[in-house]
């Protein structure tokens, strides 16, 4: 089995990120690293090729500068190859310019199954693999915190508020993982090495047969106006307690639809 | 003058020091004082392929060199020495002497498992009665048929007793009447004894001033008798050839003295930022701040010391010297570095709840293990032509 992993190189979190603020969007000028979010889609991706017996898998990433330190962690784990989108174009693309060029890569390595995180730990859209799915005709199945794949069937464990749901899709289909769902391998020095020669194809919008208005800035439908700081977390409440403080934590536990 | 890593090295040392951080660091406290040995860590630390990283893949290593095993030890001795030990000894002590002197049966039995951290092996070299003095050994072994028979006791020997430890390396005299002549009076030879082998006894683990997560016994064979095929080398002469193992042993060391200093400097540079007396973070005080700059100056020399040495060894050049000089300043600084680190924690320093209290007790050891200081300075100033006493 093919399976195909999103995976998005980001700034590493450890060092203070920056807006440009011309822009308004995230400087990605420096190293990026394989965002943490998506370490557990490979591993789920990984799995499932070995539990079927056979089969690759490839990631694929949009990043500017053709950077692919971040794709060197994923192939290090044992991802088989990688496709790059990195052209000047895309600077400034949208949720949905983006998923419009990563869809158009990914038929490029006609998967059975592509897998993606639900989330990027620096742009927290959430909607790329979604719109991913609609552009592919996919179906789409999000919050997965487990996966397996029988009879050209995906049944998914689909994480909710309450508990889990159990549904089920026919392939090819595109999943977005939880970071529940499987714990992610650490590469092993084996791995990086090995990494070192596998296939990184760096492609650009014309050769996705994109024209440069539909994506980046310019084919973005979404502009960021302002940037407000988040407000600070605030200090949490202190109850003394008088001999009836465990009423309060029901209390709490209600209001939180805990109980 | 290439003073770098390769990109794959510092890549790999992100990933170990993820994995310290995640496996290792939430449990260090804990390990330490119930004198635990994680073995399930270890075998964690074997599908990382640690144990394996100076071998070749035939044998189920990595394929990488001594260098790339030393930035590993670095970081887990960042966080924990007792793990950092188990490696280097693991490798250095278990499985190296096997790989450098075993015949081609030996290697395909020994290191596979070795590789892959699912073993452990040990080199029961040191007696109680002989530290440094290796060549006074007392352990016998005499050949009776087939066999050879073991008598005698070793001191001090790091993963000797773990769950997993599949052998070790016995270092002991073979005497007359074997060798014509007496010519095997100073004759000393090693033998792989598998662990459970009758005779073979493990002492219960001593109790330690520091390394409480290491696994170290001392060990008593009497009529422990192993196969003719479980000579290890050549009869006798394999003495000084191991030798030269344990100076790729010293390098290890003080790789992992290098990661207990730059412990200290994180750790101490940190927590003078954070802790106010008398108004003002203690850091903005002299007295601390240049403490902590003393503590960077050793982890630079340290660093250049430690990987200049790793490096003439990947490059096949001679390290006796080398590895003493990386050796001894290392542990030296390291020792000074705990005390360092303690004394700006001040009270918190002496109290187990902070990594420098399990530091300052945990460096002692590498002063003295692998060759202690005065062995290292024996074997620089020999380098100089300074007359042998």
């Amino acid at each position: 089995m093919n399976v195909v992993v999103c995976v998005k190189q980001i700034p590493d979190p450890a060092t203070p990120g920056a807006l440009d603020p011309s822009t308004n969007y995230l400087k990605r000028d420096g190293k990026l690293i394989l965002d943490d979010s998506d370490a557990y889609g490979v591993e789920m991706a990984l799995q499932l090729v070995t539990a079927a017996g056979g089969g690759d898998v490839t990631l694929v990433s949009m990043a500017p500068n053709n950077e692919s330190s971040g794709l060197r962690t994923g192939l290090a784990m044992g991802a088989a190859k990688a496709i790059l989108v990195s052209d000047p174009s895309l600077a400034g693309s949208d949720a949905l310019g983006t998923a419009k060029v990563l869809a158009a890569a990914i038929k490029r390595a006609e998967p059975e199954l592509v897998i993606a995180a639900t989330e990027s730990s620096d742009g927290y859209t959430g909607t790329v693999p979604e719109q991913i799915a609609a552009l592919l005709g996919f179906p789409s199945i999000t919050f997965a915190k487990s996966i397996e794949i029988a009879d050209g069937t995906a049944k998914v464990d689909r994480q909710t508020e309450a508990g889990y749901d159990e549904v089920s899709a026919p392939l090819p289909a595109l999943i977005s993982v939880t970071a529940g769902v499987v714990e992610p391998r650490y590469p092993s020095f084996k791995g990086i090495m090995a990494a070192k020669s596998k296939p990184v194809d760096t492609i650009t919008v014309a050769d996705l047969g994109l024209g440069a208005d539909q994506v980046g800035e310019a084919g973005a439908r979404q502009e960021i106006v302002a940037v407000t700081a988040a407000e600070e977390r605030q200090a949490g409440e202190i109850v003394e307690d008088d001999g009836e403080s465990h009423l309060k934590i029901v209390q709490f536990l209600e209001t939180q639809k805990v109980l | 003058m290439d003073l770098e890593l390769s990109a794959e090295q510092e890549a790999f040392r992100l990933v170990v020091r993820d994995f310290a951080a995640a496996e290792i660091a939430p449990h260090a406290e804990a390990w330490d004082r119930d004198h635990h040995f994680p073995v399930e860590v270890v075998q964690a630390m074997g599908e990382l392929g640690l144990f394996g990283l100076p071998f070749p893949e035939a044998y189920g290593g990595s394929g990488a060199d001594l260098t790339t095993l030393c930035v590993a030890i670095e970081e887990l001795a960042r966080v924990d020495h007792s793990l950092a030990i188990t490696l280097s000894a693991g490798v250095g002590l278990g499985a190296s002497p096997i790989f450098h002197f075993g015949t081609e049966e030996q290697k395909q039995r020994w290191l596979p498992d070795l590789c892959a951290g699912r073993a452990l092996g040990a080199f029961g070299l040191t007696e109680p009665d002989g530290g440094s003095d290796a060549g006074a050994t007392r352990t016998r072994a005499v050949a009776d048929g087939d066999e050879w028979v073991i008598d005698g006791e070793k001191a001090f020997i790091t993963n000797s007793g773990t769950a997993i430890t599949s052998v070790i390396t016995v270092t002991a005299r073979t005497a007359a009447p074997d060798v014509a002549g007496g010519a095997g009076k100073g004759e000393i030879s090693a033998f792989l004894v598998p662990a459970g082998t009758p005779g073979l006894e493990v002492q219960p683990p001593y109790r330690k001033m520091g390394w409480h997560a290491s696994d170290t016994h001392g060990l008593s064979l009497a009529g422990c008798r192993v196969p003719a095929d479980n000579l290890l080398g050549s009869r006798g002469q394999g003495f000084r050839s191991f030798l030269a193992i344990l100076d790729e042993g010293r390098i290890a060391i003080s790789a992992l003295a290098l990661g207990c200093i730059e412990a200290c400097l994180a750790l101490s540079t940190d927590y003078a930022g954070e802790r106010h007396a008398f108004g003002k973070p203690i850091g903005s005080n002299q007295a601390v701040a240049f403490s902590i700059a003393d503590l960077a100056v050793m982890a630079e020399n340290a660093r250049n010391l430690t990987y200049k040495a790793a490096a003439l060894r990947d490059a096949g050049r001679p390290i006796t010297r080398a590895a003493a000089v990386a050796k001894l300043y290392t542990t030296e600084a390291a020792v000074t570095a705990t005390r360092v680190a303690t004394q700006v924690f001040g009270g918190y320093g002496f109290v187990d709840e902070t990594p420098v209290s399990r530091f300052y007790r945990d460096a002692k050891i590498l002063e003295i293990g692998e060759g202690t200081s005065e062995i290292q300075r024996l074997v620089i100033s020999r380098s100089l032509g300074l007359p042998v006493g």
